[in-house]
């Protein structure tokens, strides 16, 4: 006899709204299992709808059978918001990938969820614009996940992170309303939703439409690396450019060990020897960069820079960005398996902290490598390791804990950019008080007092809406 | 209790006057008294502690009581060439500033006002502190109740403490005016403070490096002035940037922010409805942060 599954009915039913675009084969099932992270959960059904309906008619099939549901984008988070627990439906937007409509009398472009971050400023740069969010993943993350997570990247140093470039958002709530938070006007009427939906995670709701703000190119762009013999120094140098009043357009660090692996990986002239270096950019218009580049080489020399490259062309600037953006991949060559953290501390702190995670890294026996936004104080340690050697996996997450106490304790917070999602869940005790968190989650529970949404993410799980579906979490997932 | 900075005394002052009976008013400086309604009588008036409490230049934040004021704000940060572009009546507070949410005249550079909001503080219905946001330039940790609270008349919860993000000021400052097409200026210049524009006149506020603002000035043919003209204050709407080329002389006054789309009128203006859904959404925040409506009552963001 073949059993039958109990996720049959619903499939059934999903399956009478997008045909076999919901699935529940295996190896679906295994994939949409896992994002950015070392977390790993197990989907019920997969649904890749193509329109607002349709993931409205999708949230009202999941209510119906009272099963969560989770928004996925690209699966690049870090911090497993995108990990399916509690059994959920995952509603990929991977196919509402258009760009609708480039709407330059408002500077802003109609986007769907899954519209790829960097597609869009490719296609906006010919008319003078860009979507100024740039996580170092652009090329492959979707809009849809940067505004789930409020995401940032190096040049949200002088431009901010993605809320600051969000106008209004289409959003399927947890009940299945369709609703516009925001609009295109300036203040609009009521509480600011749009920036409370911003950064949560899914766990309000569903994306489908998005109008991104379209920021002007900059007429003139210098980027310039430098090169430190003491990485104190250099950590030096970055608090020091700020406090000369200069807000450079990206501020980037990478210590020795990261110079070495990015120059193996992309052969960008990067400094081997250098025990650290910075990646300046100054952009707009051309005496501010001008003025702001003798500020920096006059900051670097005062603490004892080697050698000041700056960019000829924008070939070369490319190449120092390429061997910057895929620093992470670059781990590779020193061991198969990595772990990237994300914590700001203030930037006076950095250097402290640094030493700080490089002890800890020791005293776990795993290797740190730091590739950083050290403008905004945005540490990422990458704990490298292989995942094959027994019990490592167990260090990699104590050190990881460590290197988040180290940070708090600098006067730092938990997450910069990639957001709380299951990772650091039961770390927010760490920053905040019992009752700041039962009154963010009194705010949550406005949107969604079932918790059908993105169940266990962000709260600590003890929080009341989020425990309804605990019983689901599968065996086996790191939470 | 968590390990982010102590609470400074004052504030722990002003949980306990707020409390946790009775209805409240927070009052600042009534430079924006009357938007969104007048508080209902008979609630009992209090203030927000005020002072700058630690400015830290090389981390460009500011922390600050809500009852400081915009000018004592700026006088500390302009100590180290630093600001906080609220442009508002310098008398106004800080709190009250962000509790109405209402931008100034440079946002087309600088943004909203929410987005230098770091952190916040405020005492919830029930007399409790209550943190969120984080004292870096950069954090998404937790919900976003900052960016709620800016523009929320004080209805969700009363801003005690802000955290906020200092800008450098900048070397040189001209401002321009005359005749011309403020639509095709927004389209000539590069990420301009504020352009100005009454139906008749234009102007142009520039900022930055001096070869930079003389090199942006050359592209207009505009006089130089002293300051911006004078805003209306009788109302205020907020409106797509584009649907500002529609605006026509009218027998009332008006000034419009290009490229943001707020309008300034001499006369009042009706605020724009809500969505069903919006409402509702809204009505939910207000029953589940104030349950008891004790906080601004009289105020209105939702209309019934």
């Amino acid at each position: 006899m073949v059993p039958v599954s109990p996720d049959k009915p619903l499939l059934d039913e999903l399956r009478s709204i997008i045909g076999d675009r919901a699935r529940a084969g295996d190896f679906e099932l295994g994939l949409y299992g896992k994002d950015g992270s070392v977390l790993e959960g197990r989907p019920s059904i997969v649904c890749l709808p193509v329109s607002t309906e349709e993931v409205q008619q999708i949230v009202g099939a999941c209510r119906r059978h009272e099963r969560p549901f989770i928004a996925r984008g690209s699966g690049t988070g870090l911090a497993g918001g995108a990990v399916p627990v509690g059994d959920p439906v995952v509603i990929a937007t991977a196919k509402m990938n258009k760009i609708i409509e480039v709407d330059l009398d408002n500077r802003v472009a109609w986007v769907e969820p899954g519209v790829l971050n960097l597609d869009l400023t490719t296609q906006l740069k010919p008319l003078g614009f860009h979507f100024a969010p740039d996580p170092s993943s652009q090329q492959v993350c979707s809009i849809g996940g940067n505004v789930a997570t409020n995401s940032g990247g190096p040049h949200c140093l002088a431009y901010g992170v993605t809320s600051s470039h969000v106008a209004a958002i289409e959003v399927v709530l947890p009940d299945g309303t369709v609703t516009l938070l925001g609009d295109l006007t300036p203040e609009p009427a009521g509480y600011d939703l749009r920036g409370l939906f911003i950064g949560s995670e899914g766990t309000m709701g569903i994306a489908t439409k998005i109008a991104v703000r379209l920021t002007q190119n900059p007429p003139e762009v210098r980027t310039l690396l430098l090169d430190f013999s003491d990485v104190r120094d250099g950590a030096a140098a970055v608090s020091a450019i700020i406090a000369e009043g200069l807000i450079p357009a990206a501020l980037e660090m990478m210590d020795h060990r990261a110079i070495e692996v990015v120059e193996a990986f992309v052969n960008a002239g990067y400094p081997t020897e250098a025990d650290a270096v910075l990646l300046v950019e100054l952009d707009g218009l051309a005496g501010g960069v001008a003025s702001g580049v003798e500020i920096v080489r006059r900051v670097a020399d005062a603490h004892r820079v080697g050698n000041v490259r700056v960019a000829a062309d924008d070939a070369e600037r490319a190449l120092l960005w390429k061997g910057r953006k895929n620093a992470f991949g670059a781990v590779a060559r020193i061991k198969p398996d990595y772990y990237l953290h994300d914590t700001v501390v203030p930037r006076g702190k950095l250097v402290e902290v640094l030493e700080k995670v490089y002890r800890i890294a020791d005293e776990y026996d795993l290797i740190a490598i730091n590739v950083f936004h050290a403008g905004d104080g945005n540490l990422h340690p990458i704990l490298a390791y292989d995942a094959r050697e027994p019990g490592v996996l167990e260090r990699v997450h104590a050190a990881g804990k460590a290197i988040i106490t180290a940070s708090i304790e600098a006067g730092g917070v938990l997450s910069g950019e990639h957001g709380i999602g299951l990772e650091k869940r039961d770390y927010m005790g760490m920053l905040f008080s019992e009752h700041d968190m039962t009154t963010q989650d009194l705010v949550r529970e406005a949107f969604d007092p079932d918790g059908f949404a993105n169940p266990l993410k962000v709260l600590p799980s003890g929080s009341r809406c989020s425990d309804s579906f605990g019983q689901h979490v599968p065996e086996g997932a790191w939470v | 209790m968590n390990t982010q900075h102590s609470v400074e005394e004052p504030i722990l002052k002003y949980a306990a006057d707020i409390g946790s009976l009775g209805p409240v008013t927070i009052v600042g400086s009534r430079t924006q008294w009357d938007v969104g309604g007048l508080p209902s009588p008979g609630s009992r008036e209090i203030r927000a502690p005020a002072g700058v409490w630690s400015h830290q230049p090389e981390e460009m934040t500011v922390r600050c009581g809500a009852g400081t004021s915009i000018r004592e704000l700026n006088e500390e940060c302009s100590r180290f060439g630093q600001m906080v572009p609220f442009d508002l009546n310098p008398e106004a507070t800080v709190g009250g500033a962000l509790a109405v949410g209402r931008s100034g005249f440079r946002r087309l550079r600088y943004g909203h006002i929410r987005d230098l909001v770091l952190q916040i503080r405020h005492v919830d219905h029930s007399g409790l502190l209550v943190t969120s946001g984080g004292p870096t330039v950069k954090n998404v940790s937790g919900y976003d109740l900052c960016r709620l609270l800016v523009g929320s008349l004080g209805k969700l919860g009363c801003i005690a403490e802000v955290t906020l993000r200092c800008l450098p000021i900048p070397e040189t400052t001209l401002w321009l005016t005359g005749t011309g097409d403020p639509f095709e200026i927004y389209n000539e210049l590069y990420r301009p403070p504020s352009i100005l524009w009454d139906g008749d006149q234009v102007w142009v506020g520039l900022e930055g490096v001096k070869s930079d603002v003389e090199s942006q000035a050359a592209l207009l043919k505009l006089d130089q002035t002293d300051s911006p003209p004078p805003f209306p204050e009788g109302g205020r709407r907020s409106l797509e940037p584009k649907a500002l080329r529609g605006l026509v002389e009218r027998s009332e006054g008006w000034l419009a922010e290009i490229g943001v789309g707020v309008v300034h009128y001499t006369t009042p203006q009706v605020p724009e409805p809500l969505s069903d859904p919006n409402k509702r959404l809204m009505s939910e925040l207000e029953c589940r942060l104030d349950p008891r409506g004790r906080l601004n009552p009289g105020r209105q963001l939702v209309a019934t």
